[in-house]
């Protein structure tokens, strides 16, 4: 079946078959091998993506259903990626915080975190855990990727609107 | 950041919270893990897998499979016989009975998950589809799933070879038992169980292989926590020479010991990629992880403790049932082992005796999970400590404080033969009670109480043994290597036998590096996990890496900065003793203002036209360090759990967590090992069980079924440290890997037992979920 999106700003338009896995078009036809695959049941989030803003688990979304779609993937959040180092608030502050360990949940973390800010700008910790609560890591237990949500919900505040 | 010209020492950049190296490629997706490795003409692997616990193979039917679109090869354990040896287990101990697990099944299939035929296929789905084309005739047999009931009289037994399904007993006694029980005013028995758990990384295993026939070259690409011991086993199941094979572990996505192991896996990619000259892929799907995957923990102890009314403890006996599961993996046998030597925790008991029954069952192997054999002899020596003040009705902080060895006796010979090298329980104790303001904890739980609602408060003072080892205690040895090459242009390369995945060597390593050369840790890369670029080395588990390997590179820094001391004070005509490297430059202590650039300094090393006299060019050093003594971190942690009796419900209210793993070098990483540690027990006291049903299949087979804790499952936790150095290796350094996974267990239901103390509740086992709970209140309720 033949797709048209963009991913991460760029159009594509690709024929796949109509059971290839959303995870899986983006990292075997794209080649955008952040979107990690943890658990093919899309209970563990690894593979989160932003699907027209919002957030999806791309192992258990089919590449035709992102027909038409505006998709994001950890690769494009940060704010000018070609600038080299404009880091988006939120990869900025699980870097500061250190949010992160082994790295494998990372990318779902932030663009779920990223979901979570633009819904809640404001979130309070026990709304972080709530928001994030579709996400699992195992190496941080979870406090300094509170820290870091927290650092980038302060940072984007006066900014909060002029992001998309 | 780096200290200017003119300070005394450089203190710059060991202790110092410095963000991680590692993090700009993770944080943005670029960083490299297995499933993201392609190669030209890369094909895909996929397992069939065993149904059964335990089933005789009749007959496998590939036919179907061999003509489905997209499908490369199919392959039983009959077409590998006699070219992979069975999966390695490196334990060696006095009659112990072995059962290797066969790269595929041939004849018989022990647990549920094991491998009995692989497909390759160009693409992963053709390959999944494939794999339902496999028909296998299975006989089932009886399944053996209770390890108790595996031992006793008529159960089968799993491998025929041997008479019966008890691998091997080990038993540890240390001072006078007999005496220490008839002089006891009380003995204190109580059966307490650790249960099987899973470890789930998040990223599952994975494997690529590539032969290249010209060079006679085999590249194997694996998450791995040991790429070199996975090299040499590779080539000796493979009959392949060492120097020919090629191990990376790239970017792992977590281990906690599931990695530090040799699979069945890896070494049939490997044997595909050279049969089928073709590179080949085989990513772990979550259910496999779940099923051919090492698990933890699973042990059941009979404790019997003898106190005298004072609280001072006199001895203590247990009986521990190990359930191994069907085949060894690398450490299996070794894991129970280590709860025996870790079982008087920081106590001064004479007297021990621990008698180990490791036990064959038709599940997976258990292995070295977080932890590995000391979490639970933690949690028993602290649910023990717990148990003596319930009965003689004391604070459970005045008896540990009573049975505690003081600072100067130490180093301490514990009664199971370990010497513990440095601690100060007392203090740590001290100053967790002060964090979280134990008297008012306890008159709030009073207060509460009155109200019918049901505080607990638990301690845990935990001391773990880590820094694993000295090669006389490890099967592989316990040493570990570090390389410096400071390049031409005095940049810096180190190479840690250390292979991490997720602890931030890449961080902390250059923080060391940088602090001894004078540089920045911009200036240092941290090389890992190639066995072609790095020396041999051990790897990354047991909490070793900062305080063996980092000591390796330590070693070697040292060299290094003595050579280019030589280097320097030839060039300035000073006394080499008196070099000081900082900001960049080197100079005299004597003549501060003269100073060379440190690049400068390197360079002269290599161009070599005026160097001292008998110095060779270049500049780099190697070290291989052997350890004297493991090192024994330790700390206090205090749980505040509020159980709801009408529902059962266990929400963790507090966590105070005071942990001592020496000098630190980075605070921050500290602190994220400690939470994650912490986390991970909580998983063990509150969610995770892995469950067998009677057949042997496993009802915890996904996430969807298997419970780890989520953020809102968890208060802030509260750390502090204190700071008592090891002299076992010179930067006075322990681990922090494991800690909070040892210490904090037994602090979680230790406080679960607390709030249920006004029902009678004595103990629970974990984990603590609502059902449990509910039943013991309601039973508690019903009797009255």
């Amino acid at each position: 079946m033949d797709i048209q999106l963009r991913v991460n700003g760029k159009p594509q338009h690709s024929a796949v078959e109509p059971r290839l896995l959303l995870v899986h078009y983006l990292r075997d036809v794209l080649g955008l091998t952040g979107t990690h695959v943890g658990c093919e049941t899309s209970i563990c989030g690894a593979c989160t993506v932003l699907m027209d803003g919002r957030a999806v688990k791309s192992c258990t979304v089919l590449a035709v259903q992102s027909d038409g779609a505006d998709v994001t993937t950890i690769e494009g959040l940060a704010w000018a990626p070609e600038a080299g180092g404009a880091l988006h608030p939120v990869q900025e502050g699980f870097w500061e915080k250190h949010g992160l360990q082994c790295g494998f949940c990372t990318p779902g973390m932030i663009l779920s975190a990223v979901n979570l800010l633009q819904n809640n700008p404001e979130p309070t910790e026990a709304q972080i855990r709530q928001g994030i609560g579709g996400n699992l890591c195992r190496c941080t237990g979870y406090q300094h990727i509170v820290d870091a949500v927290q650092f980038a919900a302060k940072k984007m505040r006066p900014k909060a609107k002029s992001r998309k | 950041m780096a200290a200017g010209v003119g300070t005394a020492a450089p203190k710059g950049h060991i202790g110092r919270a410095m963000k991680r190296k590692e993090d700009p490629r993770l944080i943005q997706g670029l960083g490299r893990y297995v499933e993201d490795i392609a190669l030209p003409g890369m094909v895909y692997a996929g397992i069939v897998r065993s149904p059964h616990a335990h089933a005789k193979i009749r007959s496998i039917d590939t036919s179907k499979a061999q003509t489905a679109p997209g499908v490369v090869a199919v392959l039983t354990g009959e077409d590998i016989r006699g070219a992979i040896a069975p999966v390695p287990c490196a334990i060696q101990m006095p009659d112990l009975k072995m059962a290797l697990r066969p790269v595929l099944a041939t004849d018989r299939v022990r647990c549920v998950g094991e491998g009995v035929a692989v497909v390759v296929g160009s693409d992963k789905y053709a390959v999944r589809d494939a794999l339902d084309l496999i028909e296998v005739d299975y006989a089932p047999l009886p399944a053996v799933v209770d390890p108790e009931k595996a031992i006793s009289k008529g159960a089968s037994v799993i491998h025929s070879q041997h008479k019966d399904n008890v691998a091997y007993k080990w038993e540890l006694e240390g001072g006078d038992l007999k005496k220490a029980f008839a002089q006891a005013d009380k003995v204190i028995r109580q059966r307490m169980i650790n249960q099987r758990l899973i470890p789930v990384p998040m990223e599952t295993r994975g494997v690529v292989a590539e032969y290249r026939a010209g060079e006679k070259k085999l590249t194997v690409w694996s998450a791995t926590q040991i790429p070199h011991l996975l090299r040499t086993q590779l080539a000796a199941m493979l009959g392949a020479p060492e120097h020919s094979v090629q191990v990376i572990a790239p970017e792992v996505g977590g281990g906690f010991g599931s990695k530090l192991n040799v699979y069945a896996e890896e070494a049939l990619v490997a044997h595909l990629a050279m049969r089928l000259a073709k590179p080949v892929k085989w990513i772990e799907s979550r259910r496999e992880n779940f099923q051919a995957t090492i698990h933890g923990r699973d042990q059941i102890v009979d404790a019997e403790v003898a106190v005298k009314n004072d609280g001072t403890l006199l001895g203590l006996r247990c009986r521990v049932i190990a359930d191994l599961g069907a085949y060894f993996q690398l450490l299996t046998p070794l894991v129970p082992t280590l709860t025996g030597l870790m079982i008087a925790g920081c106590y001064k008991i004479p007297a021990v005796r621990v008698e180990i029954t490791g036990v064959f069952t038709n599940k997976m192997a258990t292995d070295a999970y977080r932890g590995a054999g000391r979490p639970e002899a933690t949690y028993i020596i602290e649910r023990v400590l717990d148990l003596v003040a319930a009965e003689l009705k004391k604070d459970p902080a005045e008896v540990r404080r009573k049975n505690f060895p003081k600072p100067k006796e130490f180093p301490y010979a514990a009664p199971t033969g370990l010497v513990y090298d440095s601690a100060d329980y007392q203090t740590s104790l001290d100053t967790a009670l002060k964090l979280a303001n134990y008297p008012k904890l306890r008159q709030e739980q009073d207060r509460l109480r009155k109200k019918g609602r049901y505080m607990g408060i638990g301690l845990s003072t935990y001391v773990e043994v880590c820094g694993m080892g000295p090669s006389s205690a490890m099967p592989a040895g316990g040493w570990e290597s570090g390389t410096v090459r400071v390049e031409p242009t005095g940049k810096v390369t180190v190479l840690t036998g250390s292979s991490p995945h997720g602890q931030g060597q890449e961080t902390t390593f250059a923080q060391i590096a940088a602090e001894m050369l004078g540089l920045d840790p911009e200036d240092v890369n941290v090389l890992h996990g190639d066995t072609t670029a790095v020396p041999y080395g051990i790897g990354t588990f047991g909490s070793r890496a900062t305080a063996v390997g980092g000591t390796a590179m330590y070693l070697s820094l040292v060299k290094v900065r003595d050579k280019l001391s030589q280097m320097a004070g030839h060039i300035l005509a000073e006394d080499p003793k008196k070099m000081v490297f900082e900001g960049g430059k080197v100079y005299s202590k004597s003549a501060p203002k003269k100073s060379l650039d440190f690049a400068a300094v390197v360079g002269a090393a290599y161009t070599a036209k005026t160097l001292p006299a008998g110095m060779e060019p270049g500049v780099e050093a190697t070290t291989f360090f052997e350890p004297s003594n493991f090192v024994f971190p330790f700390g206090a942690h205090i749980c505040v759990v509020e159980v709801d009796a009408e529902t059962g419900d266990v929400r963790l209210q507090k966590y105070v967590a005071v942990d001592d793993c020496g000098n630190v070098i980075n605070p921050l990483l500290v602190d994220g090992q400690i939470h994650g540690g912490i986390v991970q027990s909580v998983g063990q006291a509150m969610f995770e069980e892995a469950v067998y049903d009677e057949q042997g299949q496993l009802i915890t087979g996904e996430l969807m079924d298997y419970a780890i804790p989520r953020a809102a499952d968890l208060p802030r936790i509260q750390t502090a440290r204190t700071v008592t150095p090891s002299p076992v290796n010179p930067m006075g350094v322990k681990g922090v890997g494991e800690a909070g996974t040892i210490g904090s267990t037994p602090a979680i239901v230790n406080a679960v037992v607390d709030a249920l103390a006004p029902f009678g509740v004595r103990h629970v086992d974990m984990p603590v979920k609502r059902e449990r709970i509910w039943r013991l209140i309601r039973q508690a309720r019903e009797g009255r």
